[in-house]
């Protein structure tokens, strides 16, 4: 156990903790201001914001050496009998003049600046700048520029940390970007003709502690003061990256990443981050529909749902239910997942569940440097739905196995969810469903298979709905609804719901408990699901650090931004 | 709050006499006004503006607070920067900005569209206080009239002939100062 004193507090980490002084004053509220550090890139001390006076105690005499010179609190490790001074009047000066000199040439257009609202720069100034600006406010010399098609950069307004330089060499390993010049002429920029195009761009607008790197898809979009956060999960692979959603007025404008040591650490990838236009798709399917002769009869929800009831119980009338498929897709939660199959062996017991089509990226899996991985299995709740069935089912049956049954006529009712963000079937395989008697699609996009239908529900998206997610390697984690269904859909937990009869609202977290009292692969979530999510496999899980107080909490309550790494200090030991 | 507090004053409606309850005085008081009224315009005394045939003066046209108007910068083009901040400041959220990136070189960010409810306006002036450009601007036009709700939403053409036609009798604020634009540099 060290003792380290900050500002007269001492502060005990275990001998495991390596630190530096950034995080070691941070778990008492000590707040040292800095820029170039991030606890997921390599020290380089370049930014002197964060210089403090560092000195030893000595413990049999209890006298305190100090060093003459300030050090930067990011490239000193914590170590027993270590004593920082945070805010002495020699550290107030040189947090003065590093403001003062980060300043001198930026162009303070912060109205246009996509970052205000979020800015290192701007926030740092109130506490730790100067009253007035002695330098004259020049305008604007450089225009935006490209470095590739998910990054703007404003090279006027870059405080040159470096932080995006050392990303791309250090974790997506793409190396695009460098520092051109030298001294007061230093820029970023990429290589004629390299533009920085993997598939972890973005991740360099969210680690841009100014406006200089700006992600072009969100430029000019939303001021980020209007935007709510919404805690979810990224759907697209089976990763489960922790992300936020961020949304005004009803519309998704922006996805940027948690922290989350189980499963992404603090990056995402541009696929989760920018292919979301299937969330607010005009061509979404907005109420229940039933398949006459030329055309698609619009019902209302109470019509629709006694519709699907009366056509599924017709089919169980028909075989006693054992020619009756309801397909589970893996983009349902687990309360969904569990919902819809108490209702289909409520049904009949003869019911055949199976786990819906699971799109698979056909390159593979996709490895960065850091580890950092986009699965190649494109959905995020394989592993949830399937040990659901296998809880209720039994039985192991996957979708190229029901289209064989469809084909030798063994099944000739089927109920499929879907829900997938694109096109999911291609028309061989909607073409097996022409044998199908009964065919209830629920989906979100009008799909091959919504075409043959002879009713479609409206499905609704992730952002839209709350639930858990169980990634590849069993870890849960719960998400919390960001919009509103689009109109005339429900989500689908409330879908479920009211097709089973089950009174009163849906509600994820009480489904959930209900799961992990009934279900063994679950009983771990019965209290509830932490931010970090839940290893239902391995049983423990890396908890991001804490202080005494509470979650690690940035100094400056302005900083709500996700960027920021404060928000989650790593403990270095345990990463 | 305790009701034995001391340092409470309570005071008590003062019980009205004879003469307050038949609201004699009140009348009296009322009908002399009409009737030294009545005198004034027999002496020919006229003091009832004739609205809308004649218009009531102000003491100062700059600083009231009337319809809004965007105003241009000197190449006549509209000198908002899409900042969102009168839509930030403003109280009753009837300022809706859409800002994209601006198609002329010395410029960054302009508003694409940008209305201004002037019914759901409450005429504080707080978006005039916001703007770091002296673009919004309160005009002394306080007679807003429209025959539907869809009238009196105010778009960006709008708002901007409000500037030409108020330009010369009411001056931009900060005419003075126009806002610094950028050199255009070669990359």
């Amino acid at each position: 156990m060290a003792t380290i004193i900050v500002d007269g507090l001492e502060v005990q980490i275990g001998d495991d903790e390596r630190l530096n002084l950034i995080q070691v004053a941070d778990r008492v509220h000590k707040p040292i201001p800095f820029y170039c550090w991030h606890p997921g890139l390599t020290v380089v001390a370049s930014c002197r914001m964060c210089l403090v006076e560092v000195g030893t105690k000595n413990k049999e005499t209890g006298k305190i050496d100090m060093l003459p010179r300030l050090v930067p609190a990011c490239q000193t490790p914590a170590k027993d009998g270590t004593v920082v001074v945070t805010d002495s009047p020699k550290v107030r000066a040189n947090q003065n003049f590093v403001q003062e000199g980060l300043l001198l040439d930026h162009p303070v257009d912060c109205p246009i600046c996509d970052q205000a609202g979020e800015c290192w720069l701007q926030d740092y100034y109130f506490n730790y700048g100067h009253k007035e600006r002695r330098a004259d406010v020049k305008p604007f010399t450089s225009q935006r520029r490209d470095l590739g098609p998910h990054v703007s950069l404003f090279a006027d307004r870059c405080v040159m940390c470096s932080r995006c330089v050392r990303f791309t060499r250090e974790v997506s390993g793409g190396g695009e970007l460098m520092v051109i010049d030298r001294g007061h002429h230093a820029e970023i920029d990429v290589f004629e003709g390299f533009p920085i195009e993997d598939k972890m761009s973005g991740n360099v607008n969210d680690l841009c502690p100014v406006g200089a790197l700006c992600s072009t898809d969100f430029l000019y979009q939303q001021r980020v003061w209007f935007m709510q956060p919404h805690d979810s999960v990224c759907t697209q692979c089976s990763t489960g990256c922790s992300v936020q959603l961020q949304t005004s007025h009803n519309e998704l404008y922006r996805i940027q990443p948690r922290y989350n040591p189980n499963a992404n650490d603090w990056w995402m990838c541009d696929i989760g981050r920018y292919e979301n236009s299937h969330v607010r798709a005009p061509e979404r399917i907005n109420g229940i529909k039933r398949r006459q002769k030329d055309r698609w009869e619009d019902l209302n929800w109470s019509d629709g749902l006694k519709a699907v009831r009366d056509a599924l119980q017709d089919a169980v009338n028909r075989h006693g239910g054992a020619k009756l498929a309801v397909v589970f897709s893996p983009f349902l939660t687990v309360e969904e997942a569990y919902l819809l199959a108490l209702f289909a062996k409520h049904l009949s017991r003869h019911v055949v569940l199976t786990v819906g089509k699971i799109p698979v990226y056909p390159a593979g899996d996709e490895v960065f440097k850091s580890g950092f991985t986009i699965r190649a299995e494109r959905a995020p709740n394989r592993r949830g739905v399937e040990e659901v069935l296998k809880h209720v089912e039994g039985k192991d049956s996957d979708w190229p196995m029901l289209l064989k049954k469809i084909d030798a006529g063994e099944i000739t009712d089927v109920y499929v969810t879907a829900n997938y963000p694109g096109s999911w079937i291609d028309d061989a395989e909607a073409t097996v469903f022409e044998k199908v008697h009964t065919l209830i699609v629920q989906d979100m996009l009008p799909s091959k298979l919504a075409r043959r239908a002879d009713l479609i529900v409206p499905g609704v998206s992730s952002a839209e709905k709350g639930g858990s997610y169980v990634n590849h390697a069993g870890l849960i984690q719960s998400t919390e609804w960001a919009l509103r269904p689009i109109e005339g859909a429900h989500t689908d937990g409330q879908t479920f719901c009211d097709l089973s009869g089950r009174k009163g609202l849906y509600s994820p977290a009480d489904v959930l408990a209900e799961i992990a009292a009934v279900i063994p692969f679950f009983a771990r979530a019965g209290d509830g699901v932490p931010e970090a999510g839940l290893n239902l496999v391995t049983g423990t899980e890396k908890k991001p650090a804490t202080t005494a107080l509470g979650t690690v909490t940035h100094p400056l309550p302005t900083f709500r931004s996700v960027a920021s790494p404060m928000l989650e200090v790593i403990d270095v030991a345990g990463g | 709050m305790k009701t034995d507090d001391k340092s409470i004053k309570w005071v008590e409606e003062p019980q009205l006499g004879f003469a307050g309850r038949m609201y004699l005085t009140p009348f009296v008081d009322g009908l002399t006004t009409t009737i030294k009224h009545l005198f004034k315009v027999v002496q020919g005394d006229d003091f009832t503006t004739q609205f809308p045939e004649q218009r009531p003066t102000f003491g100062n046209a700059l600083i009231y607070r009337g319809v809004h108007r965007l105003n241009k910068d000197e190449h006549n083009r509209v000198k908002c920067v899409a900042c969102f901040l009168c839509a930030t400041a403003c109280p009753a959220h009837c300022i809706d900005i859409v800002g994209t990136e601006a198609p002329w070189e010395d410029r960054e960010k302009y508003p694409q569209s940008f209305v201004i409810d002037e019914l759901r306006c409450i005429f504080c002036g707080m978006c005039e206080e916001a703007c770091p450009v002296d673009a919004i601007e309160l005009t002394s036009l306080f007679d807003l009239t429209g025959a539907s709700r869809e009238e009196m939403i105010f778009d960006k053409e709008k708002l901007l002939s409000v500037y030409d036609m108020t330009k010369d009798q009411e001056p931009m604020k900060s005419a003075g100062h126009p806002a610094p634009a950028r050199p255009v540099k070669g990359h």
